[in-house]
């Protein structure tokens, strides 16, 4: 019980000091996390809205691919990208691997199928006649899917918070395309597990509460936004 | 309703420009960064965090550290994946740089393996020579927690098996596949023994319940090389960084800094600087 004492100490002593090493981990998180989250909304939602509205073969097997790969285990996606990253692999002359940015692509990989998922529910989920009554209405072809978009906000946030939480939460990733460099790929997640294996409990603890600080934050902005339109409906 | 959907917009916007922010730091740190593929010990004992800003400061060149066990750093330097080695697995090593893609191999330090355990010591092996030991163990099939790794400290623990003339199998021989530190933690709350090198161990004795029974013998010696990989290894390894970083770690003042480092914290230096020194004329 003591460690979890003292590792509550310690979250708050690292904040409130501003921690040098500790904000700049903190920082580099929520950059990996939030950068991997745009890409994958950036992919998902044309790929979820295609997937959802679309009328072309392969569309059932490809949703039923977004669905298995919102289970996908980050250690599978960190393999595959660890393994194209290589210097002896496919695009290994990039220079890429134990880089922030090959934590956005796996973590991007991560997210995507979860967002592509969530997407075509959304969407699906809105009454069909609504893009129909639309269109008749006059709207374009655009207008109508925007408006389609806007009718479905609530679980498109949604799918933006999940996507997020899949992504800040996962080590697989993180360790294996990042290798937890200090200064450089260390991310909480990684920092934590590190910390675990040096026997610094406390420390390991406090950083899965600025962890959980953090990803609280930002689901609390992502809420706001999501609840406030409701409140204003 | 409608201006809802530029909210949406300007969330993903949002989230974009969080991610330029980010992105273009990446670049930089590809220019004269090489990869150091070493063993948990140097990490998780806390002294590469000691040598590695000297030696950037001094040569110019950030290290990337891969902290793996020493089978895997071999590989690692095998693939052309690393630059530079720093690894305790001696007889692996050998055979690795008799396979001609390694450059140079330097002694660096040494400190010693320990058997650790709990205090009350079932087996009864306080104060034994290691490899009667883990006769002991065996017999007693008390509980032994092995790396199961293919580290260095793992390819020790099966060298002892081995001079013992056993083969470990059964409930009570139990195998982690993780690091010294998690591994020393798995020991202690099983009440198990292990085999440590002594500088993962002093840096979490304060934590740990377990103690050292064994130690002191030459079959515990832990030597340390630095081994240089070539372009022999991949095209794309680099030779300068390599060679920077290996004459670095044996230079007086690196050896000076691994001699010194844990002195204050432990009471004792955790690794004993050998470069220069002829193997065979390091003590147990």
């Amino acid at each position: 019980m003591d460690v979890l004492l003292d590792g509550l100490g310690e979250a708050v002593r690292l904040l409130v000091t501003g921690d040098q090493d500790t904000w700049a981990i903190t920082a580099l998180t929520l950059r990996v996390s939030l950068t991997a989250t745009a890409v994958a909304l950036l992919l998902g939602l044309p790929l979820g809205l295609a997937v959802a509205l679309g009328r072309f073969p392969g569309r059932r097997v490809l949703l039923a691919a977004a669905n298995t790969g919102m289970g996908l285990p980050p250690v599978v996606v960190g393999l595959f990208v660890t393994v194209l990253l290589w210097r002896s692999g496919p695009l290994g002359g990039l220079g890429l691997l134990y880089t922030p940015t090959a934590m956005v692509v796996a973590q991007a990989g991560i997210a995507t199928p979860v967002v592509v998922a969530l997407v075509a529910v959304a969407v699906q989920q809105v009454d069909p006649e609504f893009r129909v009554q639309m269109q008749g209405l006059g709207a374009s072809r655009l207008r109508s899917l925007l408006a389609l978009l806007g009718e479905a906000r609530l679980p498109l946030l949604a799918a933006a918070m999940a996507a997020f939480g899949a992504v800040v939460s996962e080590v697989g990733a993180a360790q294996m395309v990042g290798g937890n460099l200090a200064g450089e790929t260390r991310v909480l997640t990684t920092a934590a597990v590190l910390a675990t294996s040096r026997g610094q409990f406390a420390l390991a603890i406090a950083f899965g509460l600025v962890l959980l600080v953090i990803a609280f934050a930002v689901n609390l902005v992502l809420t706001l936004v999501q609840q406030g339109r409701v409140d204003a409906r | 309703m409608r201006r809802a959907v530029p909210a949406v917009l300007a969330l993903t916007s949002a989230l974009l420009l969080a991610a330029c922010g980010g992105a273009p730091a990446a670049g930089p740190s590809a220019e004269r960064s090489l990869i150091l593929a070493t063993t948990t010990s140097t990490q998780d004992s806390g002294l590469l965090d000691v040598l590695l800003p000297e030696f950037s400061r001094g040569t110019g060149w950030q290290v990337k550290t891969l902290a793996v066990g020493s089978g895997q750093a071999i590989e690692l330097g095998r693939r052309g994946e690393a630059d530079v080695l720093l690894v305790h697995s001696p007889a692996a090593e050998e055979e690795f740089v008799a396979e001609g893609a390694a450059g140079s191999r330097r002694l660096v330090m040494h400190n010693d393996f320990v058997l650790v355990g709990p205090e009350a010591d079932p087996a009864g092996i306080r104060g034994l020579d290691s490899v009667e030991a883990m006769r002991r163990i065996a017999a007693a099939q008390a509980v032994f927690v092995s790396r199961g790794d293919e580290s260095g400290t793992n390819a020790r623990e099966e060298q002892l098996w081995s001079a013992a003339g056993l083969t470990p199998t059964g409930s009570w021989y139990q195998s982690t596949g993780q690091g010294m530190g998690a591994t020393l933690r798995v020991a202690a709350e099983k009440d198990g023994y292990t085999l440590t090198d002594r500088a993962t161990y002093l840096a979490q004795r304060d934590s740990l319940s377990s103690t050292v029974l064994s130690e002191g013998d030459p079959a515990l010696l832990n030597v340390y090389h630095v081994i240089e990989m070539t372009t022999r290894a991949g095209d794309r390894v680099q030779p300068d960084g390599a060679a920077a970083f290996a004459d670095w770690i044996v230079s007086a003042p690196a050896q000076e800094m691994i001699g010194r480092f844990g002195r204050e914290e432990f009471g004792q230096p955790l690794f004993t600087p050998d470069a220069g020194k002829d193997e065979a004329s390091l003590g147990g």
